[in-house]
C-alpha cells in the first residue's frame, strides 16, 4: 500500500487453483449447488418477467409474487443489520413499495431484477437505519464520463452475466460464497467475519 | 481522458455492500462519475449481491402484510424515499464538477470556507454534517512544491482539476491516490492550472485487500 492503486488485468476466466485443505474442499462445492438450487426456486429470468410486468402494466399478480419472494429476504437482510423485528417488517414493506413505484426505473439491459431490487433495499437501509444519505453517480450529469462503445459481440448480457455468477458460487469453495454473503448481508468488517468462520485462507479461490 | 489511478477493490466492494461511510461514498462516486472501468466493477458487485440475496435465510412476513401493501399500491408518493435531490447547479461550476460532490457543494467552490495550510495551499472543509471521516477540498497553485510529510492516518485524495506528481505517479482528474502511515512523499502540483483535490481524512477505511481476494473470481467473470 503505497498508493498506487493502479488496475491489474485479470485473466478473463478464473484460474483455477484449489489448494486442498484437509476435508476436501471439491465436495464441498456441490453441497454449494444444491443449496442454490434448493434456495427457493428461483429463476432469474423469471423474477425480471415480473418486474417488467410490473414496471410496463402496473400488474399486481406480479408484484404479488415478487413480494413473496422478495419481502422475507429483504426482512431477514433488515434484521440482520441491526433492525428488530417490527422495524424489519415495515421497512420490508416500504422497500417493497419502493419497488411497485419506482419499478418504471429497472432497466433490464443493466441489471437483473434481483439485483436491482437488492439496490432499493441496500439504499433504504442506508436511509432508515443508518440515516445517511448514499452519493450515487447521475449518468444525465454533463461532467459524466461515458462508457466507450463496446463492439456489440463483446457485450453480455445481464442473463449472461447472472448465470457466470452462479457457476462462480456453484464452483468456489462453500466458506468462501459464505464470506462474501455475509459480507454484502451482514454489517460486519469483512476481516471479522473471515475469522468467525476460521476460513482457512489456503481454501480461498482468487 | 479517463483516469489510470483507481480506488482499491475493497472499497468499491463496500461501496456496492452499502458498508462504505458517506464522506468516503461522495469520493468513491466522484470518482464512479468520471470512470467506467469502476462503475463496471461495483456493477458486478451488486449483481453478485442480487444474486445471494435468493440465498438470504427467509424471514417470515406477517400475516396479511401483502394485502396491507396491495391496499397501499395506488396511494400518492407520501412518505418517499430514497429520491435523489434535484440538481444542485452551483451557480458557477467552473472546475466541471460532477455530480455527487456538488450536491454538498452550497454554490460556488469560491465561497466555501478556504484557510490556508501553508504557502499557495489552501483548504475548505465540505458535508461537515456527515459522519465518520472528514472531507474537503485542497487547493494547489500550479507548479507547487507540497513539504516533505507523512501520513498520520489513512487518506484518500482524488483530482478534480490540474493535477500533481509524487515518487508514486502522476495524477490527473479522476485520479485516487490512497495513502497510508507508511506514505512519505513529497508532492509537486503540475504547472499550468491550480490543481483541486478532493480528500478524506481520518477513519478512512483501510483496505485489506481480503475481501477483494474473496469476491475476486466474481469480478473477471
Ligand atoms: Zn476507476
Amino acid at each position: 500500500m503505497f498508493g498506487v492503486q493502479e488496475r491489474i488485468d485479470v485473466p478473463t476466466r478464473p484460474v483455477v487453483v484449489i489448494r486442498d485443505a484437509p476435508g476436501n474442499r471439491r465436495d464441498q462445492s456441490s453441497l454449494a449447488v444444491q443449496k442454490i438450487c434448493t434456495s427457493g426456486g428461483y429463476d432469474t429470468a423469471a423474477m425480471t418477467e415480473l418486474l417488467v410486468a410490473v414496471a410496463e402494466q402496473k400488474d399486481k399478480a406480479a408484484f404479488s409474487q415478487l413480494f413473496a419472494h422478495y419481502a422475507p429476504r429483504i426482512k431477514s437482510y433488515l434484521m440482520r443489520q441491526g433492525a428488530n423485528q417490527a422495524l424489519a417488517e415495515e421497512l420490508s414493506q416500504e422497500a417493497m413499495l419502493t419497488v411497485w413505484r419506482k419499478a418504471d426505473r429497472f432497466d433490464r439491459s443493466k441489471a437483473a431484477a434481483g439485483t436491482w431490487i437488492f439496490a432499493v433495499a441496500r439504499n433504504l437501509r442506508i436511509d432508515a437505519l443508518r440515516k445517511e444519505n448514499r452519493p450515487n453517480f447521475d449518468p444525465n450529469d454533463p461532467a459524466f464520463v461515458p462508457e466507450p462503445e463496446t463492439a456489440p459481440d463483446a457485450a453480455v448480457s445481464i442473463g449472461e452475466t447472472q448465470s457466470r455468477i452462479r457457476n462462480v458460487i456453484a464452483t468456489l469453495p462453500i466458506e468462501q460464497v459464505e464470506v462474501v454473503r455475509l459480507f454484502f448481508y451482514e454489517d460486519k468488517p469483512h476481516g471479522e467475519a473471515a475469522q468467525e468462520l476460521g476460513l482457512p485462507l489456503g481454501t480461498v479461490k482468487s | 481522458m479517463t483516469a489510470h489511478h483507481h480506488p482499491s477493490d475493497d472499497i468499491l466492494l463496500s461501496y456496492a455492500a452499502g458498508s462504505l461511510d458517506e464522506p468516503t461514498s461522495i469520493l468513491i462516486a466522484t470518482h464512479l462519475a468520471l470512470c467506467p472501468a469502476c462503475r463496471e466493477q461495483v456493477s458486478k458487485a451488486e449483481s453478485v449481491g442480487g444474486e445471494l440475496l435468493n440465498d438470504v435465510k427467509p424471514v417470515a412476513i406477517q400475516d396479511g402484510a401483502l394485502d396491507v401493501v396491495l391496499a397501499r399500491l395506488d396511494e400518492g408518493e407520501r412518505g418517499q424515499i430514497n429520491v435523489p435531490a434535484p440538481a444542485a447547479v452551483p451557480h458557477d461550476n467552473d472546475l466541471n464538477l460532477p455530480r455527487p460532490l456538488t450536491d454538498y457543494i452550497d454554490g460556488s467552490t469560491k465561497s466555501l470556507p478556504w484557510r490556508w495550510l501553508g504557502p499557495s495551499v489552501h483548504y475548505a472543509p465540505i458535508a461537515s454534517h456527515t459522519k465518520g471521516p472528514k472531507v474537503g477540498l485542497l487547493r494547489i497553485a500550479p507548479g507547487t512544491r507540497v513539504p516533505m510529510h507523512g501520513h498520520s492516518g489513512n487518506e484518500l485524495t482524488m483530482v478534480l482539476a490540474g493535477g500533481y506528481t509524487d515518487g508514486t505517479g502522476n495524477y490527473t482528474r479522476g485520479d485516487v491516490e490512497a495513502a497510508d502511515d507508511g506514505l512519505v512523499h513529497q508532492p509537486i502540483a503540475d504547472a499550468g492550472e491550480e490543481c483541486v483535490c478532493l480528500v478524506v481524512t481520518e477513519g478512512v477505511l483501510q483496505p485489506t485487500g481480503l475481501i477483494a481476494r474473496l469476491v475476486q473470481p466474481f469480478l473477471r467473470i
